[in-house]
């Protein structure tokens, strides 16, 4: 490739296919993608929860009565029980993909893939655990 | 075994028509056989019109890549027993420009390769009397990985992100970046953190993770960006200090 | 010359994924789920209270919330890019993704800063 070679991007001839809005229909792998992304919504939804949660107990026991009333209505039930199946499919996916982004070196060699992914799980246990310690114990 | 397997393969002919049609081709079923040698049997002996591009046919020269059956695979190895029931679609590879048939334009990543500078970087070259560089085996094996790339652009038919977005410099080119970054004997990884950080570099990936499964080298691009987004991110921190580094 | 925040904003996004990761799945097991459906004691009002009241429960509580508010943001803006191919809009989705986390954020900051 001479230095002076020039290519026109846009060349009259060459077929371009467009990518379809549907682009994420296309496979299992696209889909399943589009999906992990979503369950960010799911992150979203329980800040929001936690948020109202935090300005009824700022407010009084009755407003914090009235906002466990809401927390227990079926329909907030059916959304919280949707948001934890897609909050532990982020925890999980996040956890699988974590070696891949933290390559950790130990004198020189790479810490192996199933050792971070083991840590990370640990942790999301012992974490869990602590939190439902604390906010059992009365 | 079935004596013949039916090959649809995507016809593009400028001069005759606007958009891609298929043509199906009966081709003998070997079982040694990959789609590659399929598509010169046609050639030599049904259809000398057909044109693809191929070369060592034995995965390490990166020419033959195309869609089979929707997945973007080396067609000299990928073979026809493992392609399921007939007929197998081969179409060339996609978000490529098709300049004829199954021959696509690869100015765009050529463009992008040579962007990020995929050669030893030094401010001053090694006097011949100092001898050589010397690397350890801990050393190599830090980029040793991403230098196993053959260019065969699988990963960026792999990448939505790629196909929604022609700027994005794409996974190939982000890991050719990090195998010179990550060698000891390398010093211009700062002149690549400006062209990576860029709107169109690395920042446009969602780690999708595509480019990895298609990987016929097992090179892990996406590994390379995430591990790059966090030494991006790093360094972003740092020239906030007073006496960061920039 | 504008410095890019991207490198920042795609660091809130990995912390605040795995603040998300790490605490959200018991946090909402227990708040909404177990509690309200009665499946485990829930906490009275003045026990929680207490607890949150606690100075290093509020700082903790902060970062729960608005850590993964952006991590949601920046996520989602660019699903909303790629996915719905909304380019020419991509403006006005990132000021409503991060103008959102920065709200509930900020009104979580300003309960817990307030609680008495």
């Amino acid at each position: 490739m001479s230095a002076g070679a020039h290519y026109t991007p846009y060349h009259p001839k060459w077929y371009r296919r467009r990518v379809s809005v549907w682009w994420w229909l296309e496979s299992r792998s696209y889909t399943g993608f589009v999906l992990r992304e979503l369950s960010s919504v799911a992150v979203a939804f329980f800040a929001v929860v936690l948020v109202a949660l935090l300005r009824a107990l700022a407010r009084g026991p009755e407003a914090y009565a009235r906002f466990q009333a809401l927390l227990a209505s079926p329909l907030v039930l059916a959304l919280s029980a949707v948001a934890f199946l897609f909050v532990v499919f982020h925890a999980v996916t996040w956890f699988n993909l974590a070696p891949t982004a933290m390559v950790v070196r130990l004198r020189g060699k790479r810490v192996p893939d199933a050792v971070i992914v083991g840590s990370n799980y640990l942790a999301w246990a012992l974490l869990s655990a602590a939190v439902a310690f604390i906010l059992l114990k009365g | 075994m079935p004596q013949t397997v039916a090959l649809s393969v995507a016809r593009y002919r400028p001069e005759e028509e606007a958009e891609p049609v298929f043509q199906d081709y009966e081709v003998p079923f070997r079982k040694d056989w990959v789609v590659l040698d399929a598509l010169n049997y046609i050639k030599d002996r049904l259809d000398g019109s057909l044109s693809f591009r191929w070369s060592c046919r034995m995965g390490v020269c990166g020419s033959c890549g195309m869609m089979v059956n929707g997945q973007p695979k080396l067609t000299c190895a990928a073979f026809l027993s493992d392609q399921g029931q007939g007929p197998i679609r081969v179409e060339p590879l996609r978000f490529f420009p098709v300049i004829r048939d199954l021959v696509v334009d690869i100015t765009d990543f050529m463009r992008k390769l040579k962007k990020v500078k995929p050669w030893i970087v030094r401010e001053r070259d090694k006097p011949l009397a100092e001898g050589e560089h010397l690397q350890t085996p801990d050393q190599l094996d830090a980029f040793k990985q991403f230098s196993m790339c053959i260019n065969c652009m699988l990963c960026y038919s792999a990448c939505p992100i790629y196909g929604l977005e022609p700027g994005f410099i794409g996974p190939a080119a982000i890991a050719l970046a990090q195998r010179y970054n990550m060698d000891s004997r390398d010093q211009g990884a700062r002149e690549r953190l400006e062209i990576l950080s860029e709107h169109d570099g690395i920042w446009q990936c969602t780690f999708v993770g595509e480019c990895t499964k298609a990987c016929p080298k097992h090179v892990d691009p996406a590994g390379a960006i995430q591990q790059y987004k966090l030494t991006s991110a790093a360094h972003w921190f740092k020239t906030l200090l007073p006496l960061g580094s920039r | 010359m504008a410095r890019p925040l991207t490198p920042f904003l795609w660091t809130l996004f990995s912390v605040g994924g795995t603040v998300a990761a790490l605490l959200y799945p018991v946090h909402l097991f227990l708040t909404g789920l177990a509690f309200p459906a009665g499946w485990l004691p829930a906490p009275g009002y003045a026990t929680l209270h207490d607890l949150v009241a606690h100075p290093l429960a509020r700082l903790y509580l902060f970062v729960l919330v608005s850590l993964p508010l952006f991590h949601w943001a920046h996520r989602f803006r660019y699903t909303l890019y790629d996915g719905l191919q909304l380019k020419h809009l991509t403006a006005l989705i990132a000021v409503l993704c991060y103008g959102t986390a920065f709200i509930g954020s900020a009104m979580a900051g300003y309960t817990l800063w307030t609680l008495r």
